[in-house]
């Protein structure tokens, strides 16, 4: 039985054919060039790449990514450590999620799927801890240091 | 942590408690058609990960839902998710741009 926390899925109506989208997915430049990611080599079913995160605020972190699965025009897997975001932490060990993106063809168009499982194997800390790093966790750590501040 | 919500018995646990407030570990154990003892182990489980705490009232021992986990995993769910709404729609613009 999966759990509400294990889970992620997003449905997107692309008006562009399954080929130009399975390329903005297969090919790591550009996939990297919407997902603000600067790849080391290309996707390659059964091997690890490194991507290096583009994303402002976020340009020193890079983590490896485990292409599980391509299937032409189709589908599309890979395995991620998503918390990743302290480069002073060895993250090799630990459980990553698993990243799916489905190709449906509507007509023209195309109807994607994107799913991303597997949070509930990811170590508590690891949630605690990235969540701390990012914005809603900040604002919380402001509310924590307010209470502190105003309880003195 | 998670791993403690991924078992049907103590994911309805989970729901009474917090469909119906504190309750009894003779309570919990009625509806739940399990032993107390089976009960009392997954609240040990469930409060080992945060999710749940004791709490006595009176001379009674009840069981209550500690929601601040729940509500951190979450929110932790849905940042990630605007992440991906935020992808998607750079994905959108980049393959339907004219060529």
């Amino acid at each position: 039985m999966s759990s509400p926390t294990d889970r992620i899925e997003k449905r997107i109506l692309l008006r562009a054919s399954p080929s130009r989208v399975w390329r903005a997915l297969s090919n790591a430049d550009e996939f990297g060039t919407w997902f603000l990611t600067k790849f080391d080599g290309p996707f390659v079913e059964g091997t690890t790449v490194r991507g290096h995160s583009l994303y402002p605020g976020y340009e020193h972190i890079s983590g490896d990514w485990m292409i599980v699965r391509m299937e032409a025009e189709r589908y599309l897997a890979f395995r991620w450590h998503p918390y990743a975001i302290d480069m002073t932490v060895d993250y090799s060990t630990e459980p990553t999620t698993l990243v799916e993106f489905t190709l449906t063809a509507a007509g023209e168009d195309t109807i994607l799927t994107v799913v991303e499982s597997g949070f509930d194997r990811l170590p508590a800390g690891r949630r605690d801890e990235a969540f701390r790093m990012n914005d809603g966790g900040w604002a919380e750590q402001m509310r924590n240091i307010e209470q502190h501040v105003t309880a003195a | 942590m998670f791993a403690a919500l991924g078992d049907t018995t103590r994911l309805g646990v989970v729901a009474r408690l917090c469909a119906e407030g504190p309750l009894s570990i003779a309570r919990l154990s009625d509806g739940a058609g399990v032993s107390r003892q089976a009960i009392t182990k997954h609240l040990h489980t469930l409060a080992g990960a945060g999710l749940v705490r004791d709490v006595r009232l009176g001379r009674e021992h009840f069981w209550e839902l500690d929601p601040r986990r729940l509500d951190i995993a979450r929110r932790e769910l849905d940042q990630i998710a605007e992440r991906w709404d935020a992808a998607l729609g750079r994905l959108k613009r980049f393959v339907e741009a004219p060529r």
